[in-house]
């Protein structure tokens, strides 16, 4: 299916901002199944120079700086994206979770050290028995991998509570697993906490889903902002995702903008500002059908 | 390939007695080692008074010079002097020569290590390295993958700390790679020592540092430059609470670079740039002591205020050197150690030479079951910064590394050995941690034939540290020939072009010497003030007398020196004198001397690579002579107390007016003070104007006394001090530098130096604000004052003293805002 995409940020300012720099990750990534083009990025007021450049992690990164005093800022990321259905991999097929631990234990063979990067503490998310505990009880001996984690990402669905104002982006995993509540990017991180806590390779994706359901189907949670889900490595498969939001394994409404060890790597947008006060922001993200004409951007304020 | 760690189970076990420390300066079997003899020969002869007399003679070195050490938390104030044993660790040239040999090689195996992990990976994808350790660490900033330092050195400066063990073996105890400490402090040691001992360090060919010192200087300044202009070279420091500030204003100092901190940095267009008084500056090499993650917060730690945003992007455009270049941090996890004799056969095709000490990483099967088995003999530690320290109960500690074990690793404790130290009159056996400086170049790394020498009671894999008390030492290196004389200031090939202006002030500093100079004067002010009050006071004094001294008092009110309150004819003699205490040395009241003193000090502090040690001194010994408890009042002593700072303030100031050069620092030192000292006259003479005795001649000369115009105005007038004639002096008589006129006239030949912004036809806001002061002034008529039934308090000048009084803080808030660009830095992120 072909969307297309828009992502509206919009800061208003309290203070008058002299200099600002920015790095942006709004660009979906082109792997060969996802197709993503005419991306353009508008940026207001006008930066001097916008550099576009690739991180360690293989995700598109923009660069700004703008030099004049503004009390807003509005970037606006849009382009069209191909995302070919997809059909997910079938979890009583994969192996056992314990030969796959296995291997990401040392020594770990040196083909492996690109996925075993994600098996390890990440600024965001740090491994603890405690959630290796929890974990536990959706992987006994000889369960497949992906069985595994769809029953884990079942679990997390239920037993946490989704809900905006629980956490904010700096709400640290510890906390979020104390509340049992937050947010999509509060979820993937308590499931990759729990399976690198197991010795899995698992890793954070930030992206977008469509906003309107295709007809009859139920809409989704996070489809009008940008969304985050994750994916653990398996031998046979490679990534698989999981949004554990949603509970499912995404088939094509979900498009994909950066992967990373957690949201901090892979923030949407960051902005280091001298002046500006207090700051208020909203997001918007419309995501449709590239036949169908765009419906205006909702706005959802923070 | 199976990856083994080369740990053997190394120096001799923990157990052994104390007794069995190797000894530096003395032979198995007795005797003295030969590289010692005449050290402690010398030692010998001086007697025990000459002895004490050099061992406190180095104190007093240590506390003039300013070295200092900021240990965080500590009651005793921020600043503890440094701990320095002036009795140097010796070491003889051959001995030097193999620890030179060892370090060398080590650095240029850590340095390809680092070009390794963050270029090709090879090693990790060969298997020479284990991926989590390089993967797990929080040091390994993945935004720096792929940008390579120039001339492919990482490690500019590193340092290795390195301990003897029983049998005579060095062992490398901790490498220093993000940012190598000490070479300042090991250079200030020198100085001291070379001064307690000039005869043994003339006579014993001792090997000089400043050679090591010019190379620095001269390698650091070809890191990075631009066609056709002199490399500017920066350190960039935390700040004045950092642990080791003084270092750093010392090498800054020595070497001969701004001192700056990151807000004082910006930039643009994927270059660094200072912000200066007059504008932007390139800035071509920055010396950093700010930690690597907090150096750009806008691609590593966001939540960082010390760095500056864009710099990782500079550096990536190859803009910008910055030395140690950041995520040089890696290598200096201890784990490294477990493999390093594999990597060196693999990296560099030689078997390592100096071993490390024995370090086994959990990361590995079998070094984690040698933990686990000998778990109570071993130091286990967090392999990475930045996570909990290791339990102390043996059986959490055991969960803790069988959960995830690379993030442990384990170290044999040692005994080091022993060297002399020099304590008052004798000597005792200290065991000796030494720290080697190496310095990259593009040729290869070179030693400063010296290190920085910790002595203390230690043994454990943690080695000494001063933040746990150890003192330091001077380290000698002996020549088998005579060494020659290398100063910094010769050798040099290069003509120098001749400049009369310096480079130019950051607009932080800018800002910083104009508080200075207000709060000099302020501590000037208040003690005249207090001085003058506590000469009209005495126990019997009521009454009449009381109420002569309330102008005094309400100026103190009004500074903030006594409550408010006190200032009344119903205040007791007793809570007076207990006014007079906290006013002096309270650490509580924000206005007392001590506190303002303390600001002082912090203020001086911040300008310190800017100013000759003598301002420092004379500051110094400022904040000593108020730094004093005073439980019973004394008048007398009191009054001594206050004579001793205003000689103090004076010779500040005598120094400042005489040894600082007449660039934009010394001109906003004084814009601060003449400010102030508008603010103080002003509102003294507000009060006494007020009071019911403003004609008292006796209270006229407590004026005359606070404006310091006392003899000025006796050799104009043969008479007692009149109103009229005591307010034309103090007000308007350009000729006394203590008047209202001259401070005004002072600050509007200052502000038309400062650098303009834009070039309007209207006068700018601050000079606007001038102008109206002084012509107000100027059109003062004071006789007004003399008509036999003026109303003071309505008169001219009482209005004028108010305008002065509402317009200096605007004055000054003017000032701060179009020449001190201070500006906050916020961060946003979107939420996911």
């Amino acid at each position: 299916m072909d969307y297309s995409l828009i992502h509206k940020t919009t800061y208003e300012y309290s203070e008058p901002v002299s200099v600002s720099h920015h790095t942006a990750r709004l660009v979906p990534v082109n792997d060969g199944r996802q197709c993503t083009s005419d991306f353009t990025l508008e940026i207001s007021p006008r930066p001097e120079a916008v550099h576009s450049r690739t991180d360690y992690f293989g995700n598109a990164v923009s660069v700004f700086v703008i030099r004049e005093l503004h009390r807003s800022l509005e970037v606006l990321a849009s382009c069209t994206v191909s995302v070919p259905e997809l059909t997910p991999p079938v979890p009583s097929l994969s192996p056992p979770w314990v030969q796959v631990a296995g291997r990401f234990c040392d020594p770990v063979s040196p083909r492996d050290t690109a996925p075993y990067e994600f098996c390890l503490d990440s600024p965001l998310v740090r491994p603890a028995q405690s959630l290796a505990t929890w974990a536990r009880r959706s992987f006994p001996w000889e369960t497949p991998l992906l069985v595994g984690v769809q029953d884990l990402m079942g679990r997390l669905y239920r037993e946490f509570e989704f809900d905006p104002v629980a956490t904010d982006v700096a709400t640290p995993l510890e906390e979020v697993w104390e509340k049992r509540r937050g947010v999509c990017q509060d979820f993937a991180h308590v499931a990759l906490g729990c399976l690198r806590s197991l010795g899995l390779p698992a890793r954070y994706v930030s992206g977008y889903l469509r906003t309107l359901p295709p007809p009859g189907q139920k809409r989704m949670q996070g489809a009008d902002a940008s969304h985050a889900w994750f994916s653990v490595f398996c031998p046979l498969n490679g990534w698989v995702d999981f949004d554990p939001t949603n509970n499912l394994m995404p088939a094509e409404g979900h498009i994909t903008v950066a992967v990373g060890r957690d949201f901090s790597d892979v923030s949407p947008l960051i902005g280091i500002l001298t002046g500006g006060g207090e700051h208020s922001v909203s997001v918007a993200v419309d995501v449709v059908p590239a036949e169908s004409t765009s419906t205006r951007a909702r706005v959802l304020w923070d | 390939m199976r990856l083994t760690q080369d740990t053997e189970p190394g120096p001799p076990a923990a157990s052994a007695p104390i007794s069995a420390a190797f000894q530096e300066a003395f032979l198995r079997g007795g005797g003295i080692q030969p590289h010692w003899e005449r050290l402690l020969g010398d030692f010998e002869q001086f007697g025990p008074q000459e002895r004490l007399r050099r061992f406190e003679s180095a104190g007093r070195i240590v506390r003039e010079q300013g070295i200092t050490y900021n240990v965080y938390g500590d009651d005793r104030g921020m600043e503890r002097p440094w701990e320095l044993d002036p009795l140097p660790m010796l070491l003889s040239a051959a001995e030097w020569a193999q620890i030179e040999r060892g370090l060398i090689q080590r650095a240029t195996l850590l340095n390809a290590i680092l070009a390794d992990c963050y270029g090709p990976q090879r090693l990790i994808r060969s298997g020479e390295l284990p991926p989590a350790l390089l993967f797990a660490q929080p040091e390994f900033l993945r935004a720096l993958h792929g940008v390579q330092p120039p001339t492919g050195v990482f490690l500019n400066l590193y340092a290795a700390d390195i301990g003897r063990s029983p049998d005579g073996q060095w062992w490398v105890l901790s490498d220093r790679t993000q940012i190598p400490t000490g070479a300042g402090y090991a250079l200030a040691n020198r100085l001291v020592t070379a001064r307690v001992l000039p005869e043994a360090f003339r006579e014993g060919q001792v090997q000089r540092l400043a050679g090591f010192f010019g190379k620095f200087r001269e390698t650091l300044a070809r890191l990075h430059s631009r066609p056709g202009a002199e490399p500017r070279v920066v350190l960039l420091t935390p700040g004045p609470y950092n642990e080791t500030y003084f270092e750093q204003a010392y090498i800054a100092r020595y070497l001969g670079y701004s001192l700056v901190e990151g807000q004082d940095l910006a930039v643009h267009d994927r270059r660094v740039f200072l912000k200066t008084l007059s504008g932007l500056e390139p800035v071509d090499v920055i010396l950093r002591r700010v930690d690597d993650a907090f150096c750009d917060p806008l691609e590593l730690r966001n939540d960082s205020i010390l760095g500056v945003p864009g710099l990782v992007d500079a550096l990536r455009a190859g803009n910008v050197a910055v030395a140690n270049t950041l995520g040089s941090g890696i290598v200096q996890s201890a784990a490294f150690k477990a493999f390093l004799p594999g990597l060196c056969r693999e990296v560099l095709g030689e078997e390592l030479q100096m071993p490390s000490l024995a370090t086994w990483w959990c990361g590995q099967e079998e070094a984690r079951r040698y933990v686990l088995d000998n778990l109570p003999l071993l130091d286990v530690r967090p392999a990475f910064s930045g996570g909990p320290p290791a339990p102390t109960e043996l059986r959490e500690l055991r969960d803790a590394i069988r959960f995830a074990p690379h993030r442990w690793l384990a170290q044999e404790r040692v005994q080091f050995s022993t060297a002399p130290s020099w304590e008052r009159e004798a000597l005792r056996e200290r065991n000796v941690v030494l720290r080697v400086f190496l310095l990259g170049t593009a040729e290869g790394f070179v030693v400063m034939p010296g290190a920085l020498t910790r002595s203390g009671f230690g043994a454990g894999s943690g080695g000494i540290t001063m933040q746990g008390g150890g003192a330091s030492k001077d380290t000698w290196v002996l020549s088998d020939e005579p060494v020659a004389e290398v100063s910094l200031l010769q050798g040099s090939q290069t003509p120098v072009e001749l400049r009369r202006v310096g480079n130019n002030l950051p607009s932080r500093l800018a800002d910083n010497f104009f508080w200075l100079g207000r709060y000099t004067e302020r501590i000037d002010a208040a003690a005249r003030v207090l001085r003058a009050a506590l000469l009209r006071f005495s126990p019997e004094s009521g009454g009449s007398a009381l109420q002569q001294l309330l102008p005094l008092l309400k100026t103190l009110e009004a500074q903030d020196q006594i409550p408010v309150g006190s200032a009344s004819m119903e205040r007791s003699v007793e809570a007076l004198e207990g006014d007079f205490i906290e006013a002096l040395c309270s650490t509580k009241r924000p206005g007392s001397l001590r506190q303002l003193a303390a600001r002082v000090v912090r203020l001086a502090m911040l300008v310190r690579d800017r100013t000759s040690n003598d301002v420092w001194r004379a500051l110094s010994q400022l904040e000593e002579s108020v730094s004093v408890e005073m439980s019973a009042w004394s008048a007398g002593e009191a009054i001594g107390l206050l004579n001793r700072v205003l000689l103090l303030s004076a010779s500040f100031k005598g120094i400042a007016r005489e040894n600082m050069t007449r660039a934009q620092g010394w001109r906003f030192l004084d814009m601060g003070q003449r400010v102030e000292r508008a603010v103080a006259l002003c509102t003294f003479l507000c009060e006494a104007l007020a009071s019911p005795d403003a004609h008292n001649p006796s209270q006229l000369e407590s004026v005359l006394e606070v404006a310091d115009s006392t003899l000025t105005y006796r050799s104009r007038y043969n008479l007692l001090p009149n109103l009229m004639a005591v307010y034309d002096l103090v007000l308007l008589d350009d000729t006394n530098p203590r008047s209202l006129l001259f401070q005004l006239r002072q600050l509007e030949k200052h502000l038309t130096h400062l650098p303009k912004k834009g070039a309007g036809a209207l006068p700018a806001p601050e000079d606007r604000l001038l102008i109206q002061m002084l012509s107000d002034l100027r059109l003062l008529d004071p006789r007004e004052l003399g008509a036999p039934s003026a109303d003071l308090a309505a008169s001219q000048t009482a209005r004028l003293l108010g305008f002065v009084l509402e317009s200096m803080p605007r004055l000054s808030e003017i000032l701060a805002v179009t020449h001190f660009e201070h500006s906050h830095i916020s961060r946003t992120s979107a939420s996911a």
